[in-house]
């Protein structure tokens, strides 16, 4: 029994790309029941969801159906009205943003959330320093903390901004700065990664390189991410998580969604039936 | 290519500033050896150390504080009364250290109020500051045992052991405990800034959302960096204690902090040495200024009108500003600018001081006569002639400051672009 579960592990630990074949005893991130309400209006109400790990999950769903709601009440910006969400087995509802941070949780931000007069290097520095064990420490100096030094410089390699190394955030392009948001967000190497709407506000070529981008910087983390474009999310994701009216009421391989009738009713008939004709 | 890039530079402009730094505060002196200019000179160091330590909240951590008298307030008066018990033989520390007993207290002050403080950020933080410092100012006036009531607490900084000779008897001798003092603590200031917690403290002022979200607790952030503030703070204040031999309730009142803040603000809060600046501005007006005219607060509270809409990054601002511009080449273009634009102003300070000074002269001097002289003119503050003739003075320079500034703005954009264009081409080689 026990060397069957470790074995699972090590599995897990050794072949992340087959990681869909292998059987994982836990998920990396669940939500029970989850219900939010804003005064007497429910957005949330019910949800559910399992979502292993290594699995990248595409959340999809009409404007107001509460994908961003959701996301807000995994990463700790919002308390959940009732119900769980647990990050690798453990409770993690009622707790702040940087505690969930710390447990390996991390987000980005639709609209984006940089530190505009930090540079692109300083602005990855400050997403390490914490995991790497730097906490509030005022008896280092940055320039000697080595490790910190070059996975900020290794981040800004992978997200292809090496050359604006110096430049302030708020200097940066449109897309330069949603390429760094994504780099804050997995600077401190954190296993299950939110990204809202990373494309949000680019254009057909942008999204393209993009979503390269998004697949290279996520290998072997469990991925889940709100899009509108639909091509995206085929694309992109293993799973797919249709959301309406604050429940999850699919979860399932993309195929397996585009078949589903009660999504079909709900919500992406006519939108399907226009990515299909236009050869998805 | 970036891995390649590994050697860390020794980095000789930063030895040549500190090194300049200490020549000057070891020379300054003996440049100046008139007993008023020591006297400055050591206020300036003190009032150095407060203003970058006051910087440390509102440029480095965006914590706007209106209390910051209370930490350098609490400090001098700890010193002192630690002082007092150095005289009565109930404390055995040489006077050097008194200082550090002050920043000891300013840190122990933060640490207890700044816990309340530093709970909410923004204008709750403002507001929290403003209400503790009424509060502490308050009780100076009740707790007149430690805050020595109307007539404040004074000591005698000649006592203890003797330390080869030095008694701080001497001004001189005090100035350059102080040098000391200020050298080491900007050092440290400076050091604070390039650490994990001074980088993640520049964070929480840009996007305190964010840092949540990379694993920091904005609010432990906030409250350290108010700690490590209070306690230089402390420190300036055990200094002043030293330098006056006396503490009065006033080192703890909102005008206090209120100076802190605006010189601050004037030096620049963006840039480390901007304080500096702001803490050298400081003294000369409180000693100079002020003996100059009698409105000397009403001109302080015009320039920093003026800084806040047309220059908000302070004066290390402007100099770091037209230092880029020389560092391309480009300054020559503005010498006549800023010629005429210095004599426009002073044309409009000319007028508007005329009026200002007649004005006091009525209120304060009514009994001397409506006469008085102004820049060797002489006035006449009921006469219609004289008021007539300011009021065209201040016009005339307003309208010719106006025509020059458009010229000057022109000029500046242009040079800009062309910055930017030998920015690209240094770029292509």
């Amino acid at each position: 029994m026990n060397s069957v579960a470790s074995n699972a592990i090590n599995q897990s630990g050794e072949g992340q790309k087959s990681m869909n074949n292998v059987v994982e005893a836990g998920c990396a991130l669940e939500l029970r029941d989850l219900r939010k309400s804003f005064g007497k209006t429910e957005i949330i109400r019910g949800a559910n969801l399992a979502v292993k790990a290594g699995e990248r999950v595409g959340i999809i769903g009409p404007n107001g159906a509460g994908k961003s709601t959701l996301f807000n009440l995994i990463s700790g910006r919002f308390e959940p009205t009732s119900g769980d969400v647990l990050l690798n087995g453990h409770r993690i509802n009622g707790k702040k943003p940087f505690e969930i941070n710390r447990l390996g949780l991390s987000r980005s931000f639709q609209i984006t959330n940089i530190f505009p007069k930090l540079s692109v290097f300083e602005n990855l520095r400050c997403g390490v320093l914490w995991s790497l064990g730097y906490k509030y420490s005022f008896w280092h100096f940055l320039a000697d903390l080595d490790d910190a030094n070059d996975r900020a410089e290794a981040l800004m390699d992978q997200i292809h901004l090496h050359k604006k190394r110096d430049v302030l955030a708020m200097n940066l392009t449109y897309a330069e700065q949603r390429a760094l948001e994504i780099g804050i967000t997995i600077a401190g190497g954190a296993n299950v990664i939110l990204l809202d709407e990373p494309t949000a506000g680019m254009s057909k070529s942008e999204t393209k390189r993009f979503i390269e981008l998004i697949r290279e910087v996520t290998v072997g983390k469990t991925l889940l991410t709100v899009e509108h474009d639909m091509g995206v999310v085929f694309g992109l994701a293993d799973k797919i998580a249709v959301v309406v009216y604050g429940e999850v009421i699919a979860f399932d391989t993309p195929e397996a969604v585009r078949a589903n009738a009660r999504v079909q009713e709900a919500y992406l008939g006519s939108v399907l039936a226009d990515a299909q004709a236009a050869g998805h | 290519m970036s891995a390649v890039y590994k050697f860390k530079p020794y980095n000789v402009g930063r030895w040549v500033i500190w090194s300049l730094f200490a020549l000057v505060l070891i020379a300054a002196p003996l440049v100046f050896t008139s007993n008023l200019s020591t006297t400055m000179l050591a206020q300036m160091g003190i009032a150095i150390i407060a203003c970058l330590s006051y910087n440390m909240l509102l440029g480095q951590g965006g914590m706007l504080s209106f209390g910051h008298a209370v930490y350098t307030g609490l400090g001098s008066y700890m010193a002192i009364h630690a002082l007092n018990a150095i005289s009565g033989g109930k404390l055995n520390i040489p006077v050097s250290l008194l200082p550090i007993i002050g920043g000891v207290a300013g840190m122990g002050f933060a640490i207890l109020l700044g816990y309340v403080t530093t709970r909410k950020s923004g204008t709750p933080f403002a507001m929290i500051t403003m209400g503790v410092a009424e509060l502490v100012f308050a009780m100076s006036l009740m707790f007149s045992e430690f805050f020595g009531g109307e007539a404040g607490v004074s000591g005698n900084r000649v006592a203890g052991e003797t330390f080869f000779g030095i008694t701080y008897g001497p001004q001189i001798q005090v100035y350059y405990l102080i040098a000391a003092y200020t050298f080491v603590c900007v050092a440290l200031m400076f050091a604070f800034t390039q650490t994990p917690l001074g980088r993640i403290l520049n964070a929480v002022r840009d996007n305190p959302e964010r840092v949540e979200f990379v694993g920091y607790n904005t609010q432990m952030v906030r409250y350290i960096a108010f700690i490590v503030a209070g306690f230089f703070a402390g420190v300036s204040g055990g200094l002043a204690a030293l330098n006056f031999e006396i503490v009065t309730s006033e080192v703890v009142s909102a005008h206090r902090s209120g100076a802190y803040l605006l010189f601050t603000f004037l030096g620049g809060a963006t840039f480390f040495f901007g304080p500096i600046l702001g803490g050298v501005l400081m003294v000369l007006a409180f000693v100079l200024l002020s003996e100059l005219t009698k409105a000397w607060l009403l001109y302080l509270g015009l320039v920093f009108l003026f800084m806040v809409m047309y220059a908000p990054g302070g004066v290390s601002s402007l100099i770091m500003m037209n230092l880029r511009v020389a560092s391309f080449g480009f300054l020559r273009r503005f010498w006549a600018s800023y010629l005429a634009l210095a004599g426009t102003a002073f044309v409009i300070l000319a007028g508007a001081g005329a009026m200002i000074e007649m004005v006091y002269h009525l209120q304060l001097n009514a009994a001397l006569g409506d006469e008085l002289r102004y820049m060797g003119a002489t006035l006449h503050a009921k006469g219609l002639n004289s008021w007539v003739g300011a009021i065209f003075v201040m016009l005339t320079g307003l309208g010719l400051f106006e025509l020059t500034r458009r010229v000057f703005l022109q000029d500046w954009s242009d040079v800009q672009v062309d910055i930017e264009k030998e920015i690209k081409r240094r770029e292509a080689l």
